[in-house]
């Protein structure tokens, strides 16, 4: 039970990679605030707050849109009253809109970037100085490999994904002093809804190029992500860590 | 209680000082040893304090305690 009496708190955690290391968290003692954009998904947070409850662990679900600073100041406000302070956000809120630069919108690019990018400045904003305050905190973010490599067909995402690492850099270099730090991961392919929609013949071009010969799981991020909020990496920050099977050495 | 005494509260908490030594002339940076991240903290809760905007390029000027005082009093 390394994180103890931890509070923290996941962007898009009502599924997928964000749920998956909501519950990894947990149990390992974290309290968990489960966070989800709309209405529709209170339903599937709800349920993730219940399987926290079955590994003893507390959790509340809270609905925030991270592109809209108002209501991210409002889960803020709600989580120190219901667990007094914020010890872990993982920034992991993101979407994607593929499509080829040509044919790119302008929607899609603000899109992608807003919810990407702009949320993770948000919600960091919101939490810091909670985590200044304390000389303590961690904050980790869900970055791509695709911000590192790029990708055709994913401009908007690849910017949103690398610019979410020079955020992380800077967030880690100003927070440093006081005892915070600030990482980014970077996955490669993960199996998630995300990843479902791709068709078999990308599916195939891509194992093609994984020398693990396999796709990651959420798992694989949810453990790189604990450690990062474990005690044991508190001299670690500004970092990226891949996880990607070895896809881009 | 007057400006200067809020003020001498807010930055024994934020700084961590002992009263005694947040005099008017005290420099935050001097006198008190804050870092940059501090005096944003600091500016912070005068913000709070006393509801008023401190934009960055003013609080630059801000160097010791009566200037915050002067600023502040100025500002209300
Ligand atoms: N699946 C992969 O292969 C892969 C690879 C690299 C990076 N990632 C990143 O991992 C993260 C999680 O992705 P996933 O695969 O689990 O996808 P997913 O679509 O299952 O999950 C994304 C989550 O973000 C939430 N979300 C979307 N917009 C939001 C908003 N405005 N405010 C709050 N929450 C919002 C969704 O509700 C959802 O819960 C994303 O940042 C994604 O870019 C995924």
């Amino acid at each position: 039970m390394s994180l103890k009496g931890k509070v923290a708190l996941v962007t898009g955690s009502s599924r997928g990679i964000g749920k998956v290391i909501a519950l990894k968290l947990a149990e390992e003692g974290a309290k968990l605030v489960i966070n989800y954009p709309v209405a529709d998904e209170a339903e599937s947070a709800q349920q993730v707050v219940e399987e926290i409850e079955d590994l003893g662990a507390e959790a509340i679900a809270l609905q925030a849109d991270v592109t809209a600073m108002e209501e991210v100041k409002g889960m803020v406000k709600e989580v120190k009253q219901e667990f007094d302070t914020i010890d872990i956000l993982v920034n992991n809120a993101g979407i994607t809109r593929d499509t080829l630069l040509l044919r790119m919108k302008e929607e899609d690019w603000d899109a992608v970037l807003d919810v990407n990018l702009k949320g993770a400045f948000n919600v960091t904003k919101a939490i810091s100085r909670i985590m200044m305050k304390q000389r303590s905190g961690r904050i980790i973010n869900i970055s791509s490999v695709v911000g590192l490599m790029g990708n055709a067909g994913q401009s908007n995402y690849a910017a949103s994904k690398a610019g979410l690492i020079g955020f992380t850099k800077s967030v880690a270099k100003e927070l440093a002093p006081r005892g915070v730090t600030a990482n980014a991961i970077a996955p490669g392919f993960i199996e998630t809804a995300m990843t479902d929609q791709l068709s078999d013949k990308v599916v195939e071009q891509m194992l093609s190029v994984i020398p693990a010969n396999s796709f990651g799981q959420p798992e694989d991020v949810a453990d790189t992500a604990l450690f990062l909020a474990s005690e044991g990496a508190k001299y670690i920050t500004g970092e990226v860590i891949r996880v990607d099977g070895g896809m881009t050495m | 209680m007057d400006t200067l005494e809020k003020i001498q509260e807010i930055v024994v908490t934020e700084l961590g000082v002992d009263a005694d030594e947040v005099t008017p002339e005290a420099s935050f940076i001097d006198d008190l040893g804050a870092d940059s991240l501090d005096i944003v903290e600091v500016v912070m809760a005068f913000e709070e304090e006393f509801d008023i905007e401190i934009p960055d390029e003013d609080a630059e000027d801000i160097g010791t305690v009566q200037d915050a005082v002067d600023y502040i009093e100025n500002a209300l």
